[in-house]
């Protein structure tokens, strides 16, 4: 396809978008790192400088994917996915480590964290397999596969330590979803996820395992009597099953929430119940993204004039808690405008997605979406006190150059893709 | 609400089956409507964003106090307190730069290059110790006293080093990493005099704190004695602040606002007083080896021209460093040094209290300028002198017997049959002559902690006596400066200006102005003239029997003679016991001069000067009166006698240490 067509059939609606939060992210961190010596824009001691730097570069990835040809991606998701693969494999072999986790490899000068690059290689690989022709979602063979496809990154990824990347995988079951994927895996998981938190946040007290398994008996027996009103055999043999599953999770979360999870894991959870708990220890990072977001008021306390976000009181600020510079320096106008912006981003995608004329092109559209999504939803959610703290970062706006090309090869694939959308790839 | 949620899980896991599944790769879609589930999650999670960020940002205001506690700082700039000038617009208080070395334990630290958990001394502490003068032992116990009140706040290593102490090292400061010095002002005084008067500051303590919660805070000076305290809140000044943004780890990181918010401390006004400093310092070397106080006032306006205590002490030794070690000492000394006798000392005032006697007598009418009473030793004790014919003889002989019948007189004054209801009356109408003589009540002068003696009435004595059986009979001491009166020194010299003035005194006070070069406020309320409501007539009786006093045959007070200067004066000698055991008599003396148009007005007290006010009180006053008004003492032979001179029985107690500069 000849550029000049695919320059006029582009969508810039999410480029606008883009470009807006990414300059916006670029202000809020040099808000959180400029100091009086390091003022300059493109000073490249400090983070806000590098960041520019990135941010140049991914403008011109962004250019280079527009003008690209879309069979590249289609045809070559599979080189792009063991590509990525290979990538997290040497990561864990030569990789450095931070916070823990080994999750960076260094290629002279730039640090990159490949898990990032996982979630478009992801995205691809599996929005190929399932636009196969011979490819039946019903078949246990497919669900085998797509369980392998997300399973081999998310394992490397989670050996890195880095469990909140791993879990952004959790959100490629919304496009999976949206293409006949059962609900019962949601309810499954909804279910779980209700009791797993009922049961670590001991909501009734020590009686907590108890009561959570009468609820479940209770839904059992309304599933049972009132529901079906006249179950058979199999009904009642289904019902029990699913009790005694239940009653089994309840008690094992325990010894999961003692054992199997980490200490810094635990701290997380409990902290989201209370954190009052510990503000000098635990709860200390959502404390004071919470001082900053609340003492920034309607209007904010304008740019560059916070009190706290020069002040480093939140850890990582730059990074997973850039959020808070928001919400000190823009206020409650900003912040809302912000999330309005990546909601704006979130319905355009679904309405893109939406049009392909091919699954590839629709299902990874989704992919997209999602990912976004998710990251918005648990990095916002966690900054406002609303979920555990997951070191996953706001897509586009906080700092850290894999992060930021990462998203933007994720997000201008699509665009790409989109240029051709009437066309099955 | 647990049980929607299954109802709601139950319904999704039901209906499983029921979904077709098959792949669509065509624009026929079965599950296009799940897109629009997936809208709706999408815009949900927005909304329940938003509308946290509201509950945080626009409900919930706890959080801007508390971003506000703890990132922003108040560093106090402190004001110079101000100055004390004397009457010739002499420096009497001044403040003095200081050093307090500071130090931030955890910035003399560095961290190892290798090992990160591990620290070395960033500096060469041998070097520091040696530079102040301290062991490095010392250094480890003030190094663990900061690390516990904080490892990363500064606070203080050394206090107050002097200008001269900090410039010798100064050069060397920068070497030693996490140490700096923060300047302070101390009082300084020009001249070791004065201690009683001007006061002393100190650390403030809780009450202080609570009283006015707006202005210090835990470390903060105050006033405690003296002039010092009296004029606390003008001496004080404004302080100032910089309100500047503090990192988590309480580093400052520059100004809040750009400065905005800051302001400079106003310095504190300056006290004008009427202090002639010559003429306290001269005083206190007169009164040096005694105990006892000279209060000197000029007449006509009420203005304290010196004040002392004796035994007196250094101001500086209550400044700086010393200050607690020093305080301690004077605390122990048995002559009490810090308690002032001028203001706090109430004694029977003795004879000098005849002189009140007779206005009160004479106003009354119960006497006459020519009433005669024969010198009868049989009444009270006297000393050998013709009987006096009238008032003015009377005083300049101090007859004992002649007062007695006076104050007989004045108790019983034949008002009521019944004597006991008589003398009840009779009291009353003298003790109101008393207190017009500010005699009995608090003098209001501008200094701390001033008793009001006491001038008894007639609920006391009928406590005294269990029911109103007394009369003059059994209260005639009073007459003579005894029995239940007490005098305060300051009210013994306002007495003198009494009738230096002829009948009226204006409250003594020692500031005249306050305020600074440019702008000064007289003390408007020292104007108010006290008066006794005796005729000036009865006053010039008494004025030329003072006079008789110092320069006539059989005065009593002859030693206070100034050549060159009519001298008025009278003489006391009062007789007083600790529990039962009499004690060698006080010795006491007020005067003023000139005669006429009177500059000076003072009282002298001596304890326990065996020989009587003529002894030693009187020539301390004549030269006093003559230093105050010649400006030299050409009797230079007679102030040595006298500034040497120890006559108070028992001797003086050795001090119990010697202070620390």
């Amino acid at each position: 396809m000849a550029i000049s067509s695919t320059y006029k059939k582009i969508d810039y609606t999410p480029i606008v978008l883009y470009a807006i939060i990414v300059l916006f992210g670029w202000l809020n961190i040099f808000a959180a790192c400029h100091t009086e010596a390091h003022a300059e824009v493109f000073d490249l001691s400090v983070q806000h400088g590098k960041q520019m730097i990135w941010i140049v570069i991914s403008a011109i990835f962004a250019t280079l994917i527009l003008f690209s040809e879309a069979r590249i991606y289609s045809n070559g998701a599979y080189i792009f996915y063991i590509g990525v693969l290979l990538m997290l494999i040497l990561t864990l072999a030569i990789g450095k480590s931070t916070n823990g986790g080994v999750s960076w490899i260094e290629i002279g000068p730039i640090k990159i964290q490949m898990s990032e690059f996982s979630k478009f290689a992801t995205a691809l690989v599996l929005a190929k397999y399932l636009s196969g022709q011979d490819v039946d979602i019903a078949e246990r063979k497919t669900w085998g596969t797509i369980l392998l496809l997300l399973g081999l990154p998310a394992a490397l990824i989670f050996l890195q330590h880095d469990t909140g990347s791993t879990l952004v995988f959790a959100s490629f079951l919304i496009p999976l979803y949206r293409i006949g994927m059962p609900p019962l895996i949601f309810s499954i998981g909804f279910i779980a996820v209700a009791l797993f938190v009922g049961a670590t946040s001991e909501i009734f007290g020590r009686f907590t395992n108890y009561i959570l398994c009468g609820l479940v008996l209770l839904g059992c027996l309304f599933y049972l009597f009132i529901y079906l009103g006249k179950p058979k055999t199999k009904d009642y043999v289904k019902a029990i099953a699913a009790l005694l599953i239940c009653c089994g999770f309840v008690f094992s979360v325990d010894y999961i929430f003692d054992h199997v999870l980490e200490p810094h894991q635990q701290n997380r959870i409990k902290v989201l119940y209370d954190p009052t708990l510990d503000l000098q220890g635990k709860g200390y990072n959502v404390h004071q993204a919470k001082i900053a977001i609340g003492s920034g008021g309607l209007t904010g306390k304008g740019a560059l004039k916070g009190t706290i976000t020069p002040a480093h009181f939140v850890p990582e600020q730059e990074t997973d808690f850039i959020f808070c510079t928001v919400g000190e320096e823009w206020g409650f106008l900003g912040s809302m405008a912000l999330v309005l912006l990546y909601t704006w981003l979130l319905q355009h995608l679904i309405t893109m997605a939406e049009r392909q004329a091919s699954l590839f092109a629709r299902f990874y559209g989704y992919c997209v979406a999602s990912i976004l999504f998710f990251h918005f939803m648990v990095n916002i959610g966690m900054v406002l006190g609303l979920l555990p703290v997951i070191g996953i970062p706001l897509p586009f706006f906080s700092y850290g150059g894999s992060s930021l090309l990462a998203f933007t090869i994720l997000l201008f694939i699509f665009i790409r893709l989109d240029a051709n959308h009437m066309s099955l790839l | 609400m647990w049980k929607i949620i299954y109802i709601f899980a139950f319904h999704l896991v039901a209906h499983a089956d029921r979904h077709i599944l098959f792949i669509v790769s065509t624009m026929n879609d079965t599950f296009k409507n799940r897109s629009q589930y997936i809208r709706m999650a999408f815009a949900l999670v927005a909304i329940i964003l938003i509308l946290r960020l509201a509950y945080i940002q626009l409900f919930d205001k706890d959080y801007t106090t508390v971003a506000d506690a703890q990132a922003l700082r108040e560093v106090v700039q402190f004001p110079a307190r101000g100055y004390i000038y004397d009457r010739n617009g002499k420096l009497i208080v001044y403040n003095e730069a200081v050093f307090d070395l500071m130090v931030v334990p955890s910035e003399t630290l560095v961290r190892d290059k290798n090992d990160r958990k591990k620290y070395h001394q960033a500096n060469d502490t041998a070097l520091l110790c040696r530079k102040l003068g301290i062991t490095h032992a010392d250094y480890e116990a003030r190094m663990e006293k900061a690390r516990t009140y904080s490892p990363v706040v500064a606070s203080i290593f050394m206090k107050q080093i002097s200008k001269e102490e900090y410039a010798s090292w100064q050069r060397d400061l920068y070497k030693f990493k996490g140490f700096y010095v923060q300047r302070r002002t101390l009082r300084s005084y020009t001249r070791p005099v004065g201690a009683h008067v001007l006061g002393y500051v100190g650390e403030v303590n809780d009450s202080d704190i609570k009283n006015d919660s707006a202005y210090y805070r835990r470390g903060d000076y105050i006033g405690q004695s003296g002039l010092e305290k009296t004029y606390e809140n003008e001496l004080r000044g404004v302080k100032g602040k910089t309100v500047m943004q503090v990192d988590v780890h309480s580093r400052t990181i520059g100004h809040y606002l750009d400065g905005k918010m800051d302001c400079t401390p106003i310095e504190g006004n300056n006290l004008y007083t009427s202090l002639d400093l010559d003429l306290q310092e001269y005083a206190e070397k007169l009164m040096s080896n005694k105990r006892g106080c000279v209060v000197a006032i000029e007449p006509s306006t009420g203005e304290v021209l010196a004040l002392v205590s004796a035994p007196t002490y250094d101001p500086n030794l209550l400044v700086g460093r010393v200050r607690g070690d020093n305080y301690s000492m004077l605390e122990a000394d048995a002559n009490k040094p810090l308690y002032n006798r001028a203001l706090q000392g109430a004694y029977p005032p003795g004879s000098i209290f005849k002189v009140a006697q007779a206005m009160a007598a004479l106003q009354q009418g119960v006497i006459t300028p020519t009433t005669g009473f024969a010198c009868n030793k049989s009444l009270v004790g006297c000393h050998n002198h013709p009987s006096a014919g009238r008032v003015q003889d009377a005083i300049k002989m101090s007859c004992n017997p002649y007062f007695y019948n006076v104050y007989n007189r004045m108790i019983q004054q034949g008002k009521y049959k019944n004597v006991f209801k008589d003398s009840q009356y009779g009291l009353m109408v003298w003790r109101d002559y008393m207190l017009r003589f500010g005699f009995g009540q608090r003098l209001d002068i501008d200094l701390p902690n001033v008793k009001s003696g006491y001038i008894p009435d007639t609920s006391f004595y009928n406590k005294w006596y269990k029911g109103h059986t007394w009369s003059f009979s059994t209260i005639y001491s009073n007459s003579i400066g005894q029995g239940e009166v007490l005098v305060v020194p300051i009210q013994m010299a306002n007495l003198a200006c009494v009738v230096a003035n002829r009948g009226y005194y204006i409250t003594p006070h020692v500031v005249r102005y306050v305020g600074n070069d440019s702008v000064k406020t007289r003390r408007k309320e020292y104007v108010t003239k006290h008066q006794t409501g005796i005729d000036k007539r009865y006053f010039d009786i008494a004025v030329a029997g003072m006079n008789d006093v110092v320069y006539a045959p059989g005065g009593t007070g002859h030693r206070a003679a100034v050549p060159g200067i009519s001298v008025c004066g009278k003489t006391g000698t009062a007789e007083n016991y600790v529990g039962k055991v009499k004690r060698a008599d006080h010795s006491v003396f007020i005067a003023f001069a000139p005669k006429d148009d009177p500059k000076i007005a003072l009282s002298v007290y001596v304890e326990n000067a065996a020989g009587g006010g003529g002894t030693w009180a009187a020539p301390i006053a004549g030269l006093i009166i003559e230093k105050y008004l010649k400006g030299t003492v050409e009797r230079t032979e007679v102030e040595r006698t006298y500034m040497e001179a120890s006559p108070c029985q028992p001797l003086m107690k050795p001090k119990p240490a010697t202070p620390k500069k």
